[in-house]
């Protein structure tokens, strides 16, 4: 039986801190490496045990972390290019900046937590994991996200997202927070909804949820409103928590407004489309 | 609601001889299309089901079932083929897009069938292949882009500059893309079999890789495609090779939706979707707009896959191919794979599957030309397919520029496959082209695989045999060897796209 001291919390500390492999995005001239000589050195730490990397100064190199597996911890400071955490299946990156395109892609399991905006299709395809991030999304985000069995994936944005969002969605559960709402919107209103149009067009599985409502037009093809009750917020509970827990927002703001939810108006979108007869 | 169904006379018609007819009820079990049935006096067989698959027929012990062409004929119509009279009956009936399996059957010319092969007389000899060395290892992937041989020390020293993964093949050909949906599971598991004795590779389809077949991963290209359907780090990091589909030529253009009852068990775990879930693979990729776009996710596998094995590109063949392909060869893939007009599918609408892309021999030859005018043949290497149906086919695609032929429909007849075209309803008697437990036990994959070895052993045999006839001792340097060929067909056009001097012309002006 261990005793739990205020030293053993430090001497665990001490332990975790031994693990951590910091590395420098640039080289010895200061440019940015290449994307491969410093996800290299990423898979080598990884190999080598560390259970904490802290990538620096990082300048748009792309598919950081790509196929990397097991549970350890990948911080990024700077700007990760596009693809981070692509087909990854466990680690969680925390980006302290903002994520360019298609983070997430592909994703199996694990964590990406973004503390600026992500933009483009983030999560296209994910089938498991989970993506929170701080700020705004561009287009197509969450597009094609699946579940299967235990995995099921999860994108939370703080702030508002642009068209298409959840486009061919299959499954998961994609959420826009619409943060700072106010402060976005422009002279004109552009921006004063938490999601753009064409809103889930071609979804068949899975839900969205938005804080807050958007016009009906918004919506795309096969999308449909459905009341947001007990069992979706059950279901979005505990991930607002870990969202909450992230950057820093207290739950009675993120329960501030009423929840809209959109859901497939059907499983099968296309049955009765085709016809197969011998002719 | 008023039945507006507009029943068409027979395509087929079915007679039982009642004279050997000893009611065992064979074909009533054997038939999938409810053809026959067995009314307590005799057999009675509903023709305007029949497909023509041949179960029936092949499985009845006294011969007595005979399936013959509709008896009833259409007025003759120089052009409005009953074919085309059919479309629109059925279309009036029900309002649906036409789906249909295989590849495309309306009687395209053939170019193959327009092209003679060069033999060696006197000047340049021929070579026994029975007994001298003729090669037909073949690598896919990137090739460096020269060699300094020197002497080092008095040894002799090869420099390659980079080494980039490659494939090797015993045979220049490979089992194209299909998945376990599309075919079954004792298909899947006769194909993996034979691949791995022969030592050749074969894709796995969108659609992931069941667990099972993780044990033939040697021999295995992982399709990534724009669903990602199974896509994890396993199915990219323990195979043979990666490749993106951006195209096939039996739909270019077109996306996959492999309809929720076909979602069984077997699939869902395959696919990695629930049970009873479309399948909805959209048209393009979503992350791919651009040959830049492409480069990214190019990218993306290979850092995926540690730079383990190569990543290839597969189109559909169209218009634009050759441009295409040179982007595609910049954007950092090893391999492409071309999927001619005539190539096949599990499941395709009907006016993409016979109406949109180009035939294999024509795309073949403007790629492999437009790729070394760049000079940058040697970054890819070409897999060409889509109506590659025996070793004449193999040896003449790859003179046309291919490093290695794609393979599918030959290897679905050769598990004995009818080619009715059918697979789409997934009700396959043969037990290939479904996923019907009780059906699928029907294809002995043990057997199955020892014809398949067999096809490809012969296949190799008969490459071996024209390369010797021609003189080449390595099926390498067969590879756009146009002056090889000949053209007799009626079109200067074509042996001029081709690159192919007409017959009757020397080797040299």
């Amino acid at each position: 039986m261990v005793e739990v001291t205020e030293n053993l919390f430090a001497e665990i500390e001490t332990a975790i801190e031994a693990d951590v492999k910091e590395i420098s995005a640039l080289d010895a001239r200061g440019e940015p490496k290449s994307y491969r000589s410093l996800n290299e050195e990423v898979h080598r730490a990884a190999a080598a045990g560390y259970d904490v990397i802290r990538l620096y100064d990082v300048h748009g190199q792309r598919f950081l972390a790509a196929g990397l597996e097991g549970y350890l911890r990948l911080e990024v400071h700077g700007t990760p290019g596009n693809d981070l955490g692509v087909f990854m299946d466990g680690p969680t990156i925390e980006v302290f900046g903002s994520a360019q395109d298609q983070a997430g892609n592909t994703m199996n399991g694990g964590k990406i937590v973004v503390h600026g905006n992500a933009w483009d299709v983030t999560g296209l395809a994910a089938r498991g994991g989970k993506i929170f991030v701080r700020g705004d999304g561009g287009y197509r985000i969450g597009i094609h996200m699946k579940e299967f069995r235990r995995h099921r994936p999860v994108v939370v944005y703080g702030g508002r997202v642009r068209e298409f969002f959840g486009e061919y969605m299959a499954g998961g559960v994609l959420v826009a927070l619409g943060l700072d709402l106010h402060a976005a919107a422009d002279a004109r209103g552009a921006g004063r909804h938490v999601a753009g149009p064409n809103l889930g067009t071609g979804i068949h599985g899975g839900a969205i949820y938005l804080r807050g409502d958007v016009p009906d037009y918004y919506l795309g093809v096969g999308a449909v409103k459905r009341p947001f009750d007990e069992r979706d917020r059950k279901a979005l509970e505990p991930v607002l928590r870990e969202f909450g827990e992230h950057f820093d927002v207290p739950p009675d703001v993120l329960w501030a407004k009423p929840f809209t939810k959109i859901a497939p108006a059907s499983a099968r979108p296309y049955r009765g489309y085709y016809c197969g007869k011998l002719i | 609601m008023v039945d507006i169904y507009h029943e068409i006379a027979p395509r087929f018609q079915v007679e039982i001889d009642r004279e050997k007819c000893r009611l065992c009820e064979r074909c009533t079990v054997n038939c999938t299309y409810d053809v026959h049935s067995f009314n307590g006096e005799r057999i009675v067989s509903k023709s305007e089901n029949c497909v023509a698959c041949q179960r029936c027929a092949t499985m009845c012990p006294q011969e007595a079932i005979s399936i013959s062409p509709g008896k009833v004929t259409f007025a003759p119509h120089g052009t409005y083929s009953d074919r085309i009279r059919r479309i629109i009956y059925e279309q009036a009936s029900t309002g649906g897009v036409m789906l249909a399996g295989s590849g495309t059957d309306l009687p395209y010319r053939v170019i193959f069938d327009d092209l003679l092969l060069d033999a060696a007389q006197v000047t340049n000899p021929s070579i026994d292949p029975l007994r001298e060395p003729v090669e037909t290892v073949t690598y896919l992937g990137r090739k460096p882009e020269r060699m300094r041989v020197g002497r080092d020390d008095g040894k002799l020293s090869v420099d390659r500059g980079a080494d980039y993964p490659n494939v090797k093949l015993s045979t220049p050909i490979v089992v194209g893309h299909m998945s376990l949906g599309s075919i079954s599971y004792n298909a899947c598991v006769a194909i993996f079999r034979a691949a791995r004795e022969v030592g050749i590779m074969v894709g796995t389809g969108e659609g992931g890789l069941h667990p099972d077949f993780y044990e033939y991963a040697e021999v295995i290209n992982s399709e990534v495609a724009s669903g990602r359907f199974g896509v994890d780090p396993r199915y990219l990091k323990a195979v043979a090779a990666l490749e993106i589909k951006i195209g096939q030529g039996a739909k270019p253009g077109h996306g996959g939706h492999l309809p929720g009852e076909k979602v069984d068990p077997l699939i869902s775990e395959t696919r990695m979707i629930p049970k009873g879930s479309d399948a909805l693979s959209p048209y393009p990729h979503h992350d791919i707009y651009s040959i830049e776009d492409l480069a990214q996710l190019v990218g993306a596998l290979k850092e995926a896959s540690r730079y383990r094995v190569p990543v290839g590109v597969k189109i559909a063949a169209v218009h634009n191919s050759a441009p295409i392909a040179s982007g595609i060869a910049r954007a950092g893939a090893d391999f492409i794979t071309l999927d001619g007009l005539r190539g096949g599918t599990g499941a395709a609408p009907r006016i993409i599957r016979d109406h949109a892309g180009i035939p294999i021999e024509l795309a073949v030859a403007s790629v492999d030309k437009r790729l070394r005018e760049e000079g940058i043949r040697h970054l890819v290497s070409i897999v060409a397919g889509g109506s590659i149906r025996y070793a004449a086919d193999l040896v003449k695609v790859i003179a046309l520029g291919a490093d290695a032929a794609m393979v599918g429909q030959a290897v679905l007849i050769a598990m004995g496959c009818r080619s009715c075209q059918m697979c789409h309803l997934g009700n396959c008697s043969w037990g290939i082209a479904t996923q019907r437990p009780d059906l699928v036990r029907r294809l002995d994959a043990d057997i199955a695989a020892a014809r398949l070895v067999n096809v490809f052993r012969a296949w190799t045999e008969e490459l071996r045999e024209i390369l010797g006839a021609l003189g080449i001792d390595s099926v390498e340097s067969l590879v756009g060897n146009r002056d090889r060929l000949r053209y007799v067909g009626p079109n200067p056009k074509i042996a001029d796209i081709l690159g192919v001097k007409h017959a009757g012309e020397p080797w040299s002006d």
